[in-house]
């Protein structure tokens, strides 16, 4: 297996691990900012794939814009789950 | 018995993504329109970036299509939130280190905003993550003062103006040639900053009205909180 591949297949462990926690998670405010890990690895894994358009969209949207409207919802809202 | 159902249609739907994925060949055949898009665009549009090419020119009715439904997205969302929301962000003052680091990252946030959109068409990016870039810089500065506010008179007119300037190219080339958006500026050689015809004036206007409407819509956001 090349390097490359290793690094995606780590990546992507660390995407599911992201994903899982902000499931699990009862802190609404962790669990956002788990969603906005997925999309900084999701930013690179599309930088690695040859997609930089793609990647330079998924950092700003996905990880900045995004998460800021999960906060104000959840400021707007309780922070813990029941 | 839900979860049961979620897990079964879960691996159902993940079923066919599987064999829709493991039969795509990744960067290996290019044929069709892949294969033209690759060997024709820079020869066509001037345009060292591929991606901004498709993107402005060759699928550019589609770009004003999905500005379109970003400016409908912005104006919806304020309407609803109109009444809702307040004069002003109610949110409480950052530290002095938060707001320090703020006030020296926000310039050059928008400056990589701004490189991003006027460089589309040679390197990758463009007009809307450029926009996307500048509201992230903007979104710094609404977190941290309290007191940093933005006209929205002025936003609106950056916005209208440049979803017009957008229109009106395309027009003129639809007057000067045979279809809405054609290419009537000279191409000038790949990789120059002023080169490939229509497309950095449309990039720009687009980076500026996405930079604009995100705005607009953090702003109304944030003030809904009291």
């Amino acid at each position: 297996m090349s390097w490359l591949a290793v690094l995606v297949l780590v990546l992507v462990v660390v995407q599911i691990i992201a994903a899982l926690f902000s499931v699990w998670q009862k802190d609404l405010l962790l669990a956002a900012l788990g969603t906005s890990a997925i999309s900084v690895v999701l930013s690179v894994l599309f930088y690695l794939l040859q997609a930089p358009d793609v990647a330079l969209t998924e950092a700003a949207i996905g990880v900045a814009l995004s998460t800021i409207i999960f906060v104000i919802a959840i400021k707007k809202t309780d922070r813990y789950e029941e | 018995m839900r979860k049961a159902i979620a897990i079964l249609l879960l691996a159902i739907v993940g079923y066919y993504f599987i064999n829709v994925f493991i039969h795509m060949p990744f960067g290996e055949k290019r044929e069709g329109v892949g294969k033209y898009y690759l060997e024709n665009t820079v020869k066509e549009t001037g345009a060292a970036n591929v991606v901004t090419a498709i993107v402005v020119s060759y699928r550019g009715f589609d770009t004003l299509g999905e500005v379109t439904v970003l400016f409908l997205a912005a104006t919806g969302l304020g309407a609803i939130l109109f009444g809702k929301r307040g004069e002003k962000r109610r949110l409480q003052g950052a530290s002095v280190i938060v707001k320090t680091t703020s006030m020296m990252l926000y310039p050059m946030v928008v400056l990589l905003g701004a490189y991003v959109f006027v460089h589309g068409h040679l390197t990758p990016g463009g007009g809307f993550q450029g926009g996307a870039i500048i509201a992230t810089g903007v979104l710094l500065m609404f977190m941290s003062y309290r007191h940093f506010n933005v006209s929205h008179n002025a936003l609106t007119w950056i916005e209208s103006l440049a979803g017009l300037t957008f229109a009106t190219v395309g027009l003129i080339g639809l007057a000067l040639g045979t279809t809405f958006l054609q290419n009537f500026l000279p191409l000038g050689t790949p990789n120059d900053l002023v080169s490939a015809g229509i497309i950095p004036i449309i990039y720009i206007a687009v980076g500026f009205k996405v930079g604009a409407e995100l705005t607009g819509v953090l702003d109304n956001m944030l003030k809904t909180i009291r």
